[in-house]
């Protein structure tokens, strides 16, 4: 009876051993790089609260060797989809750093180069930006961000590549008096803007078109200076 | 053979014999006698017998081609040189003379040769008789005349052009020779004929209207040229075909007006700004005439007519402007300006609508010239205070007693009133104008006893006509207010004397207005003195009597008081706003109070109170006593009663002069408009649900059309506004439309 019986137990521990051979050699190394991951994010993370905090980011940047300014960190957060500015969770941790193939800080360094490329891809440009803006709510119902504040992002996401456009319009946002705060819609138009017109003599800017009210009002400041 | 033709050769002779005769006839051979009954028996029936031979002796054939050959050696022979050796006038005559024979001559020989008509040319689809006889004219005559006979013709038109008498009945004739070789249609006549006279006619006009544009004005020039109009239709009347005249004319029209239509109208000494600078209302209705019936004609005199409308508007608006900033300092000096600048407009409007009934025919060219003109200056500020303002104030002052400087009186009154609101329909900022009146119109109410009922109602009922019951809703419901007040202050009375135990001890009228009619008003926690809080408790419990629901708030800066006041020398009726009222009873127990102390026992605010003391101080008269004596209220200042003011009237108005509430006004209108745009953008997406930008903002601008226009700024943020708070959303893919978001 008990021969019969172990018979048959060996005979389907011969198969789920061969198939858990399998699964465990993957699965090892995917456990072993999570692992790595996992005790990377300790490292950064504050004890108490299990969240990469703000020191613990720059910490971090120091390590990668960017700025904590630099819009690569920013596309961090946009590949781990992080939801807290300045937080990093351990999920989303885990997130980002399993889609970058990183477990160790030096692979995280190299890997920011394709993952600013790939940011910078048109498909994926547009959605970052407006990923930002997103970053940058701090309270619940939030929907505007000062223009301090959008001026900092201005120049991190945007300065690289229209460097004249951010400069003209932080100068204009900071002497104009119509608006306190930016919206999403307000934001995206600046986007927009920057991608389709043509600057700085913005020929084939039309203000009877739906662009934001901002935006025709910083076109006609601009115009008076160049006047 | 010989046996048969010797039948048709003899048949034949007997034809010819007949048509020799016939031609001698027309050839006005001297003592030819006519044809007698025998004779045309005789020749028809030869016909008869020629065409009714048994086969193969049948010679209707050969009849009719010698028939056709009749006409043809007649025409050579005879027709043919006869007129060639005639010119002018002379070969006209021929013509028609040897057209008129022809006539005569087909009708005879179709008689003799009639049978042939019965049965051979209806069976072998041959040209009937008659046809073979005008074609033959047509081919050989016509044919080779036409061209000279046209040359006559126009030279004779050329003389009769300039001035000199005509045949007009040869000419006439000739026409009926060119409309008759056209076999039934007028091809000939206006291929032949028509064409060329078409063309001399334009170049003889176009000579004529270079020489008279520079020996001529204006009005002298479309004298003449509406002369020669008439003449050229004359001339069709008289000998052309009425079919032509439609091209004559318009032709000429092109020569005379079109062409020259620049160089005439916008002449700098005599064109139609120079007659409209002049009044010249005559030469202006002859041009309109002339111009009429040319497509596009009017559009440049009703252009100049719409431009010089605007230049005299608003040189009307810089001389008010110009008047009211050299008056700046005297407000009054404004207010009298307001009237008269709006009796200007109203005459101006009168005056130009005469020419447009007069001059112009009501023509909507040129009542849509006035309106677009009367838009453009009417919108205008003047001197920082707009149109709307300045048209509210001049209603207030035409209806309130006194009338303001016009005093006008009933049938004027109402005359004036309906001009009043065309002009309103120039001005854009229509909700701005309702906003005033409507604050004017409360005061007037509720501060002028002897206000005219009947001409505000009928001023609103034009209002509604014009404008829709949405316009006047308030301003009736006030009216409306007005006339139950009354009710309620009689039923208050009753209930007074009814309930003896509530004694007031002094006339007490309430006016219970409806909240939504009415301008809002601050209300300020006045403390009342004590005999007027009994009054207000008395009608607080009858007003309790009549309704549960209603709560009722006092505005009391909008009463009034009559106080005797007991000076020294004799007592004075002195009229006052209830505020004034309270602080003058406060010195029914003090000789002297401080600004201080008046301020926390009738709990006021400072600039109220300013306001208040100055007017019973500072002014014309000075029932209290100010000390120190300055110019302005300061709250050190200490006030006296002035037993020793005295005035020569009984009674005497201590006026409160009224916050300026134009910089409020304003603000409202700009908020409700606000709401208004969001409103009409709300229901513009709901029902449309996805819509373009452009249109979207048209659409909005089209609704709002009636009371203002819009802002296309403001229009843009209000739906930046709608976005922000999810009514709207931008589309995806295309950043241009938006979508209404449930």
């Amino acid at each position: 009876m008990r021969r019969s019986s172990s018979k048959k137990k060996s005979g389907q521990s011969t198969e789920s051993v061969t198939t858990d051979l399998f699964r465990s050699a993957s699965s090892k190394a995917s456990n072993k790089e999570m692992d790595r991951i996992d005790h990377l994010f300790n490292q950064y993370a504050n004890k108490s609260s299990s969240l990469i905090d703000p020191e613990g980011i720059e910490e971090l940047c120091s390590n990668l060797e960017v700025s904590h300014t630099d819009i690569r960190i920013l596309m961090l957060a946009w590949k781990m989809k992080a939801e807290k500015q300045g937080y990093f969770t351990h999920e989303e941790w885990r997130r980002g750093l399993k889609a970058l193939r990183a477990d160790t800080i030096n692979k995280l360094k190299k890997a920011l180069p394709e993952l600013e490329k790939e940011v910078r891809r048109p498909s994926n440009f547009a959605d970052f930006y407006a990923y930002a803006f997103c970053y940058c709510l701090t309270e619940e119902k939030q929907k505007s961000i000062d223009i301090e504040t959008i001026c900092q992002l201005l120049e991190i996401v945007m300065g690289s590549t229209f460097r004249a456009q951010v400069d003209y319009f932080v100068e204009y946002l900071k002497i104009q008096n119509d608006y306190k705060v930016i919206n999403m819609d307000q934001w995206m138009g600046l986007y927009r803007f920057c991608n389709e017109i043509s600057f700085p003599d913005m020929g084939n800017y039309n203000p009877e078109l739906a662009w934001p009210l901002i935006l025709d009002n910083f076109v006609e400041w601009i115009q008076e200076k160049q006047a | 053979m010989a046996k048969k033709d010797s039948v048709l050769e003899a048949g034949w002779s007997v034809m010819e014999a007949g048509v020799a005769k016939l031609q001698k006839i027309l050839e006005e051979v001297p003592d030819e006698p006519p044809f007698d009954p025998v004779q045309r028996m005789q020749l028809y029936t030869t016909v008869h017998n020629l065409c009714t031979q048994k086969p193969p002796n049948d010679y209707s054939q050969q009849i009719y081609d010698r028939y056709g050959g009749v006409y043809v050696d007649y025409n050579k022979q005879t027709v043919l040189p006869a007129i060639r050796e005639k010119h002018g006038e002379y070969m006209l005559r021929e013509l028609v003379k040897r057209w008129a024979n022809q006539k005569i001559l087909v009708r005879w020989l179709s008689h003799f040769f009639e049978y042939l008509d019965r049965f051979y040319t209806r069976r072998g689809s041959h040209p009937t008789l008659s046809a073979v006889g005008f074609i033959s004219f047509r081919d050989l005559v016509y044919q080779e005349l036409q061209s000279k006979a046209k040359d006559a013709v126009l030279a004779l038109i050329h003389k009769e052009r300039e001035g000199e008498q005509i045949d007009r009945a040869l000419l006439k004739n000739v026409i009926d020779v060119y409309c008759g070789n056209g076999m039934g249609e007028l091809v000939k006549y206006e291929e032949d004929f028509e064409s060329f006279l078409l063309e001399d006619s334009a170049s003889y006009y176009s000579r004529k209207a270079s020489r008279w544009n520079q020996e001529n004005s204006c009005p002298d020039y479309m004298i003449k040229a509406e002369e020669s109009l008439r003449l050229e239709k004359e001339r069709v009347t008289n000998y052309l075909h009425s079919t032509t005249e439609p091209k004559l004319v318009a032709k000429v029209q092109n020569e005379l007006l079109v062409v020259v239509a620049k160089q005439l109208i916008e002449n700098e000494h005599s064109g139609c700004r120079a007659l409209l600078r002049d009044d010249k209302m005559d030469d202006l209705a002859r041009m309109y005439r002339l111009y009429h019936p040319i497509p596009q004609g009017l559009d440049p005199v009703a252009d100049l007519f719409k431009q010089h409308i605007t230049v005299e508007g608003s040189a009307l608006i810089k001389q008010a402007t110009e008047a009211a900033t050299d008056k700046a300092a005297s407000t009054s000096g404004l207010k009298v300006q307001d009237q008269v600048l709006i009796r200007q407009l109203i005459d101006l409007h009168d005056k130009f609508m005469v020419y447009v009934d007069e001059c112009f025919q009501k023509h909507s060219l040129f009542h849509k010239a006035l309106k677009e003109a009367f838009e453009v200056f009417c919108n205008k500020t003047v001197a920082g205070v707009s149109s709307a303002e300045i048209l509210a104030t001049y209603c207030d002052n035409i209806l309130k007693t006194g009338g303001g400087i016009e005093k006008l009186e009933n049938e004027d009154l109402e005359l004036t009133l309906e001009k009043v609101v065309k002009l309103l329909v120039y001005i854009s900022d229509k909700d701005l104008f309702a906003e005033f009146f409507r604050k004017k119109q409360a005061r007037r109410l509720l501060f002028d006893r002897n206000g005219n009922d009947y001409h505000e109602r009928s001023l609103l009922t034009k209002f509604k006509e014009l404008l829709g019951a949405q316009f006047t809703s308030k301003m009736e419901g006030m009216l409306t207010d007005m006339t139950l007040a009354k009710e309620h202050q009689t039923n208050f009375v009753e209930f007074l004397s009814v309930n003896k135990t509530k004694k007031l001890g002094m006339d007490f009228t309430v006016t219970v207005l409806t909240t939504g009619f009415w301008p809002s008003y601050k209300t300020t926690d006045l403390n009342l003195p004590i005999e007027m809080v009994n009054c207000v408790e008395a009608f607080k419990a009858y007003y309790g009597t009549k309704t549960n629901s209603r709560r009722l708030s006092w505005i009391y800066s909008l009463g009034t008081c009559q106080l005797a006041g007991k000076f020294d020398k004799k007592t004075i009726e002195i009229v006052v706003t209830t505020y004034q009222a309270a602080v003058l009873l406060l010195f029914n127990n003090t000789e002297r109070l401080s600004y201080t102390e008046i301020l926390e026992q009738l709990n006021l605010g400072h600039e109220d109170l300013a306001r208040l003391l100055h007017s019973l101080s500072c002014l014309k008269y000075k029932i209290l006593i100010k000390e120190p004596m300055s110019r302005n209220i300061s709250n050190t200042d200490t006030f006296e009663f002035n037993s020793k003011f005295t005035d020569k009237m009984r009674r005497i108005r201590v006026p409160l002069p009224p916050m300026d509430e134009r910089k409020k006004i304003v603000e409202d209108v700009d908020k409700d408009r606000r709401y208004a745009i969001d409103a009409a953008l709300v229901r513009i997406m709901k029902s449309r649900k996805v819509l373009g930008h452009q249109q979207l903002v048209s659409e909005c601008v089209e609704h709002l059309s009636k009371m203002f226009k819009p802002d296309i700024k403001m229009i843009k943020k209000r739906i930046e506004d709608l976005i922000s708070r999810d009514y709207l959303e931008r589309d995806t893919d295309n950043p241009n439309t938006f979508k209404y978001l449930a």
